[in-house]
Order: structure tokens, then sequence, then C-alpha cells
């Protein structure tokens, strides 16, 4: 237990660590998503709108699921809110408490992604460059031409190659004016993000806080008695195979003592355990047999008590009558086969 | 309990350096941050002041934030000016120190921002280009007014057509530049000058409660990690307990139902043991569904 007593309070002391090191690593990751993609505006005048805008709103949303998707704990909130009540209440603060701690940490890449996106400025200017105020901003003197056309040309602002509109505006005067408002915007989000998350910490403990430690108290056993629970499974599976092929291993042995009508050897005392170890297989044909019908034959899911020494092999006597006969007939069937 | 002990060693020799680290990161991030943002000046009369000055001084607030956010000691010590009296008596001396050292440390990342954005000089540049004295530089005495102010709003863009080799440009942009740098230089100086001092004359002062703010504050910092520590280790010899109880109530329940004889067997007993009475499929199966839909009580009295 001392084993499972480490790794549990490493998990328990590190598990708001743990969960801090993936969002941290999320938020890098989509940095790093932005920089590797290739920004490429249409520079036409009803896309450039969509194309701006759907390159800083989907991802956000993308990631945010992401952080939902990648955190273990939503599993565990979800079976405890939608698991029967039985003989134990459910607490809503409790789920409150575990859907806040999940969401405030799916938020973060989210937000790194709006305001490294806002402060690059490649999607403001491409989605409101016909928003440009050519009045104030352009040259005074200039062909007057239609709404059409002057959309057109401001469209393809963020395409020097292709931009035709020299004498309208200069391309670089409306992209350092859409930049400054961009990075405005991205400067004022990352206040506002961290203005927010700043309150949201800091007023905590001047209001609620015998009832935040009692939900943290019991989200955090809620996480360790499953991890325990499943731990205990584990174990028990394992002993239960062990027992099980055991069991499995004796039988095989007695029947086929029994069919070659040979006396059960005695292993001389002084062999001691490696003797016993072999299960009384001892040979390669007996070998072969065993193994033929582990897997033609999987013994039942079912361990009865252990078999007396003179080899009575019917473990009818003992089982429980509930049991299903399914069992039972797999039972009969393997002993009449041999 | 050796184990504990080391651990809690740890953490008081080390909750110090352990914000210091924090500290230090943060004024390291300020820097590549500023190095890392691309500064586009907008070159347009009224937006130049607000970008200067909104670069220069927003940022630094969101580090300070994030230098109180980053802190643990700073919910230690909300938490300690908020609670109840109750059988322990408030030491506003303690919930100073807590606040003027989060404070400190929360302020060096701000100003690791200020002093670089005022060495580099761009940002002074921007706002100040346009409040420029256009008689002092030669390529701007003779304009008219409108026309002089659009163009010392177009100083800090050197790519600008109007400004591409424009002398008068280069003049206005070292003479600000100058400044900039001058005025970084001596708020370092100055904020050198007073931590020296601080530390150097603290001394001088009243010793002794500084001394005890600084152990009592150590100690609620403590105090709250080994609390913290106690329920995680209680909540997981709870949840063991629960387990276990409710493994046995099984096994309870599968030996009333059906009838089985109390097993007697030897050779395979430790592993029987670990059974707990559950050797069949449909017992797990059962035990699985019971522990989904029914859970047990939170008692283990």
């Amino acid at each position: 237990m001392d084993k499972f007593r480490m790794i549990f309070q490493f998990f328990q002391s590190n598990q708001e660590s743990f969960m801090n090191g993936i969002c941290g690593i999320m938020a890098l990751a989509s940095t790093q998503m932005y920089s590797a993609f290739d920004f490429n505006c249409p520079c036409l005048p009803h896309y450039n709108l969509a194309y701006g805008l759907g390159i800083l709103l989907v991802p956000p949303f993308i990631l945010f699921l992401l952080g939902f998707v990648l955190n273990n704990n939503i599993s565990m909130l979800a079976e405890e809110w939608r698991r029967p009540q039985g003989q134990r209440s459910k607490d809503p603060a409790v789920l409150r408490y575990m859907f806040c701690s999940m969401a405030q940490r799916a938020m973060i890449a989210p937000a790194v992604w709006v305001s490294v996106t806002l402060l690059d400025g490649k999607c403001i200017t491409c989605a409101f460059c016909t928003s440009v105020p050519v009045e104030t901003l352009g040259n005074a003197s200039h062909p007057r031409l239609s709404q059409g056309e002057v959309q057109r040309v401001l469209a393809r602002i963020p395409c020097k190659e292709i931009y035709n509109g020299q004498q309208l505006i200069a391309n670089e005067v409306a992209v350092r004016y859409l930049r400054c408002i961009s990075q405005a915007l991205g400067w004022c989000f990352v206040l506002l993000m961290t203005t927010l998350a700043f309150l949201v910490r800091s007023l905590r403990p001047c209001f609620s806080q015998a009832a935040f430690l009692k939900s943290r108290y019991w989200s955090h056993y809620i996480d360790i008695e499953r991890k325990l629970f499943d731990e205990t499974c584990a174990e028990h599976a394992r002993s239960f195979a062990k027992v099980c092929i055991q069991q499995f291993f004796e039988g095989m042995s007695t029947d086929l003592v029994a069919a070659r009508c040979h006396l059960p050897r005695k292993a001389p005392a002084d062999a001691g355990e490696a003797a016993e170890k072999l299960l009384g297989i001892t040979d390669q044909g007996t070998m072969n047999v065993a193994l033929k019908s582990w897997h033609r034959c999987k013994p039942p899911l079912h361990l009865h008590p252990p078999a007396l020494p003179t080899g009575n092999a019917w473990a009818g006597e003992g089982q429980p009558p509930t049991h299903p006969s399914v069992p039972r007939r797999e039972t009969a069937a393997y002993y009449s086969w041999v | 309990m050796d184990r504990f002990r080391m651990i809690f060693q740890y953490f008081q020799s080390n909750s110090e350096s352990v914000m210091n680290g924090i500290c230090g990161l943060l004024a390291l991030a300020s820097v590549k941050m500023y190095t890392s943002f691309d500064f586009s000046c907008p070159c347009l009369p009224q937006y130049n002041m607000a970008y200067g000055l909104g670069i220069m001084f927003v940022p630094p607030i969101i580090l300070f934030l994030c230098g109180l956010i980053l802190n643990r000691q700073s919910l230690v010590m909300l938490e300690e000016w908020r609670r109840p009296p109750g059988r322990r008596k408030k030491d506003l001396a303690v919930i100073r120190y807590m606040c003027s050292s989060i404070m400190q440390r929360a302020m060096v990342a701000p100003v690791v921002w200020i002093i670089v954005t005022l060495l580099d000089g761009k940002c002074l540049i921007c706002a100040l280009s346009g409040s420029m004295d256009p008689e002092k530089f030669v390529g701007f005495a003779n304009v008219s007014t409108e026309q002089v102010q659009q163009l010392l709003a177009k100083v800090p863009c050197k790519d600008d057509e109007l400004m591409r080799n424009s002398s008068s440009r280069k003049a206005v942009s070292r003479y600000l530049r100058c400044w900039s740098q001058a005025l970084g230089w001596s708020i370092l100086l100055v904020l050198i000058i007073t931590a020296f001092l601080a530390r150097w004359l603290r001394p001088c002062f009243d010793q002794t409660t500084l001394l005890q703010a600084r152990h009592w504050s150590n100690y609620i910092d403590i105090e709250q990690k080994i609390f913290e520590e106690t329920c995680c280790e209680h909540s997981r010899l709870f949840a063991h307990k629960c387990i276990l109880h409710f493994f046995e109530s099984m096994r309870q329940e599968i030996k009333l139902h059906s009838f089985s004889l109390p097993r007697q067997g030897e050779g395979a007993e430790g592993e029987e043991d670990l059974l707990q009475g559950i050797t069949d499929q449909d017992q797990v199966n059962k035990l699985l569904k019971t522990w989904y839909c029914e859970k047990p009580p939170l008692d283990v009295s």
C-alpha cells in the first residue's frame, strides 16, 4: 500500500500542477499553431469579413472543446452528474466547482489564440479593410468611384501585390491604421481577461471560503475514490485470474491423470516449490493438451472452492443455486469431452 | 513520516525562492513579450499619443495583475484578512508584511517593461512626435500648421514615402530617443538606489517587529500547505475505508442470497482473501453495477 500511497499523494498534490501543465502546453500549442498557419486573405469584398472573423473565432471554439476533451476529469464529472442517487446524495456545489475549474482551464488556450491573433493584426486587417475611413485617411483628390468599385479596391488592401488604389488611399496608411486598432483591441482583451481572472481569484476568499473548501475536498475525494476503486478492481481481477488459471491447470492435471489411469506421481519431498509450481503437468504431451484446451474451451468465470486431493472435480456441491445454468452446462460439457 | 518531513522542510526553506523564481520568470517573459511584439505606430495625428502611451502603460497593468494571480501567497493573505477571528486573533502587522512583500514582487515585471520600453525609445517617439515644436527642426519650420501636424505624426514611420530620406525626421527621432533613454536610465537608477537604501537601512528600524511578522507570515503559509496535505491524506484513507466497506457489504449480501458454505481451502487462501468473496462473473458484474447505481453513503463509522 505504501507504493499506492506515494502515487496517490503525488497525483493529489500534483493534480493541480498537472492540469496547469496541460493548460500551459495547450496555450503554447495555440501560439505555435497560429505561427504555423498560413494566413491567406481572399481580398474580395464579402469574403474578407467571413474569412477574417472565421479565423478569429472558429479555432478558439475548437481549442475550447479540445480543452474539455483532454481533461480526464470530464468523465468523472459526467459520471457524478448522471449517477442514480442511491444511498449517497449529490451535492450540486461540488458539481459546479468541478465544472468551473475545468471551464477555466479550457478557456486559456482560446484566449491565447484570440490575443495573439489581435496583436498580430492580420485577421482584423483582412476582415475590416473595406471599412477604412477613406475620407479622413485617403487622398482628397481622387476620381469619384462608385461604391462597389471603392469596396473592391479597399478589399485588396491586405494583398499588397495586387493593390491598385494608391491614389485612393495609401496602402501603408490603411494597414497601419487597421493594425493599430487591432493591437489596441488585443491589449484591451488581454487586460479584460486578466482583470476577470484576478477578480475571480481574489473575491472568492472574501465570500464563500468555507463552501469553497468543502467543494474542493469532496471533488478531490470523488477523484481519489474513483482511482482507488479502479486499483482495487484491478487487484481483484488479477487475483481472480490467478485462481481461475490455477484451478484450470489443476482440473487439467486431474483429468489427464484420471484418463490415463496413472497414479498421481508424488514429487520427492525435497523438490519442494518448483514441483508444486508445475501444477501436475510434467511432460510435453500434457502441456500441449493444456494449451489446446485453454484456447478451445476457456473455463467459466466461476471460481469453485479448492478441489479435494482425490480429484473429485465435480464442483457441483457448494455451487449457489441462484447461478444461471449456462456456466454449469459449460462445465459439464468440458468434462464429458475428456 | 520521514518523507513528509523532508517535503515540508523543502517547502519551508523554499517558499521564498519559489516566489522569487516566479517573479524572475515574469520579468523575463515581459522582456520576451516586448521583443516579440510588433510595434507599429499608426502615424496619424490623433492616434499616436493614445497608441504610444497605451503600449507603455497597459501591459504593465496586465503584468502586475498576473504577478498577483500567480503568487500563491496573495490568496493566503486574503484568506487571513477576511477570516472571522474565531479563537485566533488577527495580527495586522503580519497581513501588512505579506501585502508589501506580494506587491514588491508583483511590481518587478511591470517596471522591467516600462524600462525596456523607454530604453528602446519607439513608444515615446510614437507618442510625443506630434507634440514637438516644429521651429526647432529645419525641415518643419516653414510648413503650414495642419501639414506640420501630419508630418510630425509620420516621424515614427521610417518607411513612409514622405519621410524616407528626411534628415529632419532623423533629427526628431534622435532627439526623442535621447530623452527616452535618459528617462529610462534615470528611473532605473532611482529604483536601484531606493532598493539599496531600503535593504540597508531596514535593520536600523524596528527589526524585532519585522522578524515576528516574517515568522508568522511563513507560519500561515506552511499551515495552509499542511492543511491541504492532511486533507488529501484523509480523503485517501476515507476512500479506502469506504471501498472496503462496500466490498464487505457486497460479500455479505452475496452470502445472504447464495447460502454458500464457508470455504476451508488452504492453498490459495492468500489470493482468495483478496477476492473478498467475489468469485464469479455475475457477482463482479453486480458489484460494478451497484457501485454505479448505488454508491455507498459517505459514512465509515
